[in-house]
């Protein structure tokens, strides 16, 4: 019987499963590993610069591909490293293999040499996990993985390997029982979609409140939404994930809502009479104040993952399914029943009234670049290349999330749950992997663009001409605005101190370097940018003071917006400051 | 401001799990990572491939928080069934506890008296002391023990409940 080495076996798991593409750093557990990457052509390598950056790079791959991201990473601190990536994928639902090495299965839990419990630290903050003892084991685990990580509602495996089990030899031709027991949730039960249907047909008020999860359900997902939308003339909204899935230039458009999200979102959500929950989860950005919130409607929720279902808001209709298959099943049903929904005239004409507070207006200026202006600018410059754009954690993001439109999905690659600074540029490095033809940008923040900075190495050497666009106010803008809210203006450390000099980092790493200041230069140098075949890293001064609104402040409803900065008051009481 | 506590509830909950490494760590650090309780965990082998073992957890807390419970137990991949004892029906809950207690002259006669109408059997004795065996609802032995503080008890091992539905037909 002809025997491979468990690293072969691996090596031959992931090409069965159509990898092309891996993100890792070598180190000595995995160096079986390696050794056989090196001796085949299948499969593509990336050498990152830390490990983070690995995980980071493989959810951007995953989220702009719709394929599972893979991560190659040694024991010990190469596990520990990529934990925060993983912890990411988990909370935002990304579909990751991530492989780690570990130490020799005679050494386990003798504190050997670059040892650690990486199946234990990653239990929590991963759907599933192994460690594997033999390699007998590899290609059946290697299946369940993917099955795990890429089946129902989609998140990080890690596959630990002792590097005695890569080494030794295992029959090649063994009969595998994987991904038998693992079963997600497909159709729903045709008489909760009949139910929806009614729900959202004789509605007055309805919404559509989406998330992530039709990104995840696939693009076929997308397309069911914007025919649901225009069956039943309800709006639509989205989750910060969510975005892309309902075109940003659809009539029945929103915004987005929670948070930083737009005022007629929030006003619709909470004066809405049905509420119909696709592949979102009321998290607590979304739903601000849990008592005050949407307190008259009817919510429908379809989610594929039951414990997502009634967490945080109780629902009338919960739906355990595949959003994009539950909505395809709602379309067949409002068909063929020929359903005519309630003229939503009425509710329209409130809609109108909310959207003409224009709540996203923001002070303008001649003299500095307001942030909002800078994302604007990029948006016009960019909007007819179907940019991917990836974001870092805070004001930028936010910004971006409000001021960039999409029209797609997997165009929006941002850390939504875990808020995780350092995710863009690896998350841009790993789209462009994906999507070598793509205009790639990651608007950052000068503060998190710096969590992840050594990455501009990768670029350069893949030859990614990835944009990286820094709204550079010199604050950790988040921070401070919250500061501002809540502790009197008392700028605890949240002042980005002793910057590096972006543009001559930038030709110290290979790239080109761009800085602007002035609000009329801002078109050309954004031009000058987008010219450049190569990467580009783009120091985009912007007004310091800026804040991002409108807002509902933690432990405030929907209705309590805060539209524009003089309504900001200097403190909160305890139990505001208690919530995140 | 003070942390506010909720009003919780006690429930019965039984498990078929994968019988392999790390699956009881998984549903153990789910409950501590989710911030629920255990009151008593049990598990054991239960199939005759050695596949699966039946775990039974006793928790507390509010009906919405026992409903999430299950629903994160059942997302874990070697959990494969959870049943609510509690909330299913008529059910039966037995625990076994030793018991070991110290002393001489009446201490010793009334400690083997109570013992004999708590249906416990002596499974170790010396000239000065006991180890009383003994199976019943939690409460039973809640109750034994405390009787048992009072003549001598030197040491107490439980193992928790284990439970089972009752059966359906006629009784």
């Amino acid at each position: 019987m002809p025997e491979k080495s468990g690293a072969e076996i691996l090596i031959d798991g992931l090409i069965e499963q159509g990898v092309d593409t891996v993100f890792g750093y070598p180190g000595g557990a995995v160096l079986p590993i390696y050794d056989a990457l090196f001796q085949q052509k299948k499969i593509k390598h990336v050498l990152v610069r830390h490990e983070a950056g690995a995980a980071h790079a493989a959810e951007g791959y995953a989220r702009s591909t719709g394929k599972p991201g893979v991560v190659l990473v040694t024991s010990g601190p190469g596990a520990t490293n990529a934990v925060t990536g993983i912890a990411d994928a988990f909370l935002d639902s990304i579909p990751l293999i991530v492989i780690t090495g570990q130490v020799s299965t005679l050494l386990i839990g003798t504190d050997a040499f670059q040892e650690a419990d990486t199946v234990g630290i990653t239990r929590h903050c991963s759907k599933h996990n192994y460690l594997v003892k033999d390699p007998a084991d590899l290609a059946a685990t290697v299946r369940e993985a993917f099955a795990i990580a890429t089946k129902g509602r989609p998140g990080p495996v890690v596959i630990d390997i002792p590097k005695n089990v890569q080494v030794a030899t295992a029959p090649t031709d063994i009969k595998s029982n994987a991904a038998q027991r693992f079963h997600p949730a497909g159709e729903a039960e045709y008489a909760l979609i009949n139910k929806a249907v009614e729900l959202l047909a004789n509605a007055k008020a309805p919404i559509l409140y989406t998330g992530g999860g039709i990104i995840n359900s696939g693009p076929d997902a997308s397309a069911a939404l914007r025919e649901l939308a225009e069956l039943s003339g309800a709006p639509v909204t989205s989750t910060l994930m969510g975005l892309g899935a309902y075109p940003a230039s659809g009539e029945a458009w929103l915004g987005m809502l929670g948070m930083h999200g737009t005022y007629e979102a929030n006003m619709a959500m909470n004066q809405c009479d049905v509420m119909l929950c696709l592949g979102a989860r009321f998290d607590d950005r979304i739903t601000g104040r849990l008592d005050a919130f949407s307190p008259d409607s009817i919510k429908v929720h379809v989610d594929i993952d039951r414990s997502s279902i009634n967490k945080t808001v109780r629902v009338e209709l919960p739906i355990v399914a595949d959003v994009g298959t539950a909505i395809r099943q709602m379309i067949d049903v409002w068909k063929g029943r020929k359903v005519r929904p309630q003229p939503l005239t009425e509710w329209w004409a409130k809609i109108k009234g909310w959207r003409a507070v224009e709540c996203l207006n923001y002070p303008a200026s001649k003299d500095e670049i307001m942030p909002q202006f800078a994302i604007e600018r990029l948006y016009a410059a960019t909007k007819d290349k179907s940019p991917i754009i990836t974001t870092e954690v805070g004001q930028h993001q936010m910004w971006a999330a409000q001021h960039f439109h999409f029209e797609g999905p997997n165009k929006w690659l941002t850390s939504g749950g875990l808020g995780t600074m350092g995710y863009g540029m690896p998350a841009a490095i790993g789209a462009q992997m994906g999507n070598p033809d793509a205009l790639v940008i990651d608007i950052a923040g000068e503060a998190s663009i710096q969590m992840n900075i050594q990455e501009m190495g990768t670029a350069t050497q893949y030859r990614l001409p990835i944009k990286v666009f820094i709204l550079n106010n010199e604050w950790m803008g988040m921070v401070r605005q919250w500061q501002e809210l809540t502790y009197e203006s008392r700028y605890s450390e949240s002042y980005s101190d002793s910057l590096p000099d972006f543009v001559a980092l930038a030709e110290a790493y290979g790239w080109k370097g761009i800085r602007c200041d002035d609000p009329e230069k801002l078109d050309d140098a954004i031009a000058e940018m987008l010219a450049y075949d190569g990467p580009v890293m783009f120091d985009c001064r912007v007004s310091k003071k800026a804040n991002c609104f409108p807002m509902i402040p933690s432990g405030a409803a929907h209705t309590e917006m805060i539209l524009h900065s003089d309504e900001v008051s200097g403190t909160m009481d305890d139990e505001a400051k208690a919530l995140v | 401001m003070h942390i506010k506590e909720e009003f919780a509830e006690r429930h019965v909950l039984t498990l078929t799990v994968d019988n392999e490494a790390g699956t009881l760590a998984r549903i153990a650090g789910m409950f501590t990572s989710r911030g629920y309780n255990i009151d008593s965990l049990t598990v054991a082998d239960i199939s005759e491939d050695h596949a699966t073992s039946r775990i039974t957890i006793v928790t507390k807390g509010p009906p919405p928080v026992i409903d999430q419970i299950i629903a994160q137990c059942e997302r874990l991949v070697p959990v494969h069934k959870v049943t609510d004892l509690t909330e299913a029906g008529p059910h039966v809950e037995r625990e076994l506890a030793l018991v070991k207690v110290s002393g001489t002259g009446d201490q010793r006669v009334e400690a083997m008296r109570l013992a004999d109408i708590y249906r416990a059997r002596v499974i170790d004795a010396t000239v000065n002391s006991f180890i009383f065996e003994i199976t019943g609802g939690p409460d039973k032995i809640d109750t034994f023990v405390t009787l048992m503080r009072e003549v001598g008890l030197v040491e107490v091992g439980r193992t928790g409940i284990v439970g089972l539905m009752r059966g359906q037909g006629p009784s």
